[in-house]
């Protein structure tokens, strides 16, 4: 598997695309700001957000107790579910119950996190995306490559070729609209047939056992309310105390998300329709051991707005895919290590810690700050290049003896007078995609005794 | 130990010491004009505000709008002349044929334009999605200023469920192109009634 920088690196080489990534995921920042810039108490609705989230996980237990026991009172199965592997087969035990074979599913990142489309589909039972964006990266055989477009890193003739290919629609059509309408007559059909429906969940309510989830295309609501079995999958975090609670994070979430003042719809579920049956899979996957971090478990409050990644300089010029991980950018680099610490050790380096991604979190993780913690930790634990310790060892010491800190800053000043082919290459990393800069005639310090020279 | 108790028992090991919720949790919108607020965020978002003084009014602008379409379901008892048929169909998949929804929400948002409609007023569920083009009907009087005055004033879980509905549905999954008349209905007019 290639790593973060090998994944970006082939990104970039595509210089037009790279630029054009950028620009659109800026402008959906900028359309977050805009939204946002509207709202004089923000600073205010983030704090609060941030500490009722604090509460949900320091009394998480009885929450979630709370929660399945009035969803229970209100004729919901509840299930639970320690890892992803037991979720699945809880969506298929279901599924062999109602005697369905085909589910419409709406977008849920924690079924990306299970994998669960792909064991579905090895036990022979057919899932459709219906979200526009994920059905398109279905019918690429692609993951997301963002958790509010999945698919932000394809061009409209892309995704025209894939409808023409399984949609038959025109071939070299391309216009949004005609390729949006072809999506809805076709995914209609499929609303129209299936028996079952899965949803994610963007909130739980522990005081009423109800759950919200909030989508602008209406494909939830197409899905749930016209099949005899509605699946939600929800990780344990999703918990929020009081229904007055949703007041703080809806008006939070899409002007976050994509600077809209709220989503078309915000979804409240409490009680299946009569003749339907309705299902709660509550899961775990690693969320327990993330709370007993306590460096890390702020992550937890995530709502998945996306916020970070259109901010992040990082994620805007290399792709979702770069992250090779379900939620991608700066909170999929602190969610992913706790699932698996070898297999993402790479990304928490992923970043500039420019603090970017802190600033616009609508419930104030302090995301850069995670990164830098999960850095420190990944290292202790022996998950990173050996060639990046030792560099960092030589640095340090150069740093802490201020003779060789002077020596080296002057030699490599007159390399690059002298030689500029020394670190003009392209055995240099620094210098790939980038000119290097003039060097300098003289040192700070040199010019600062000079001065003070001078003026005595 | 099930799944259950051993992820209650590892939450009960792992989570920090008890945070206390925030005392303040809602926040004061202060907008002169509740309707003209709605209207622009309305039109805004791709909705369509109608300002009318009474029913007689709205049944006059949707005639005159939606004439043209042949499948009509209005949900809303004075308006019941503007159906074209009782639609009183058991299974919901039946409505995948209706052209225009008309039903009366309970009260609108004015920072969003978001509407609630609890499942009581469309019949089924699925009704205000599955429609080509929805209209929904409020009394003007009916505005809240913001979404914590929203749920101030409702009671959530009354409803088996219900929705708050702000626009037409949209998709903008292609290279960020707004489009319009995604999965759901693809026009929303809301209309506010004065005089009632």
């Amino acid at each position: 598997m290639m790593n973060h920088s090998q994944a970006a690196e082939e990104f970039t080489h595509d210089v037009d695309r790279t630029t054009w990534h950028d620009k659109t995921l800026w402008f959906v920042r900028e359309k977050r700001d805009k939204a946002v810039f509207q709202i004089p108490e923000w600073e205010a609705l983030r704090e609060a957000a941030s500490r009722i989230k604090h509460n949900a996980l320091s009394n998480l237990d009885e929450y979630l107790l709370e929660f399945e026991q009035n969803a229970i009172n209100n004729g919901v199965k509840v299930h639970w579910a320690a890892d992803g592997r037991e979720h699945n087969e809880i969506v298929l035990q279901i599924l062999r119950e109602t005697g369905a074979t085909q589910m419409v599913k709406s977008k849920s990142m924690l079924t990306e996190e299970c994998h669960l489309n792909e064991f579905l589909i090895e036990q022979g039972v057919d899932v459709v995306d219906t979200d526009l964006g994920e059905r398109v990266v279905q019918l690429a055989k692609e993951p997301p490559s963002h958790i509010v477009m999945p698919c932000i890193h394809k061009k409209k003739e892309e995704i025209g070729e894939l409808f023409h290919e399984h949609l038959g629609t025109e071939k070299g059509a391309s216009d949004p609209k005609y390729l949006a309408e072809a999506a809805r007559q076709h995914l209609r059909e499929k609303f129209l047939t299936r028996r079952a429906a899965l949803t994610g969940v963007n909130f739980a309510v522990a005081e009423t056992g109800g759950f919200v989830v909030c989508t602008n295309e209406g494909n939830a609501d197409m899905g749930a309310h016209l099949a005899d079995v509605h699946i939600a999958s929800m990780g344990i975090e999703k918990i929020i105390p009081k229904a007055q609670h949703l007041g703080v994070f809806l008006r939070l979430l899409a002007r976050s998300a994509t600077g809209q003042p709220v989503t078309t719809y915000s979804s409240h579920f409490h009680r299946p329709r009569a003749c339907q049956a309705m299902h709660i899979i509550i899961v775990d996957n690693g969320r327990t051991t993330q709370l007993g971090r306590p460096d890390f478990r702020n992550s937890l409050k995530c709502i998945r707005c996306g916020a970070c990644m259109n901010t992040c300089p990082v994620y805007r010029r290399s792709g979702g895919h770069s992250y090779h991980n379900a939620v991608a950018g700066p909170i999929g680099s602190i969610l992913a290590p706790n699932l698996d610490m070898r297999k993402n050790a790479d990304l928490p380096f992923a970043s500039t810690l420019c603090g970017s991604c802190s600033n616009v979190c609508p419930v104030k993780i302090d995301i850069h700050d995670q990164l830098y913690k999960w850095r420190q930790v990944l290292a202790a634990e022996g998950y990173v290049d050996s060639s990046k310790k030792q560099g960092m060892k030589v640095m340090a010491s150069v740093f802490a003896n201020p003779k060789l800190f002077r020596f080296s800053g002057k030699a490599g000043r007159t390399m690059m007078r002298l030689v500029p082919f020394s670190v003009s290459n392209p055995l240099n990393p620094w210098y790939k995609q980038r000119e290097m800069p003039e060097p300098p005639k003289e040192s700070f310090r040199e010019w600062y005794m000079k001065r003070s020279s001078k003026e005595q | 130990m099930n799944s259950r108790e051993r992820i209650l028992a590892a939450v009960r090991q792992n989570k920090p010491e008890l945070q206390p919720l925030p005392e303040t949790t809602t926040f004061v919108s202060d907008f002169p004009d509740l309707v003209a607020k709605f209207c622009e965020i309305l039109r805004f978002i791709g909705g369509t505000p109608v300002v009318v003084a009474n029913y007689q009014e709205a049944e006059q602008y949707i005639r005159q709008t939606y004439g043209d379409l042949s499948n009509i379901v209005s949900k809303v008892p004075v308006l019941e002349s503007l159906a074209t048929t009782q639609w009183d169909v058991e299974d919901p998949h039946q409505l995948e044929a209706v052209d225009l929804a008309i039903i009366q929400g309970v009260f609108g948002v004015a920072e969003n334009s978001a509407i609630w409609v609890p499942e009581e007023r469309g019949g089924h569920r699925v009704l205000p999605f599955i429609c080509q083009h929805l209209v929904l009907i409020l009394n003007a009087s009916d505005l809240v200023p913001n979404m914590h005055d929203a749920y101030q004033r409702l009671n959530v879980g009354e409803a088996g469920f219900g929705v708050f509905i702000a626009g037409p549905s949209k998709t903008a999954d292609i290279e960020q192109a707004l489009v319009i008349g995604a999965h759901g209905a693809r026009s929303l007019s809301v209309v506010l009634l004065q005089n009632t």
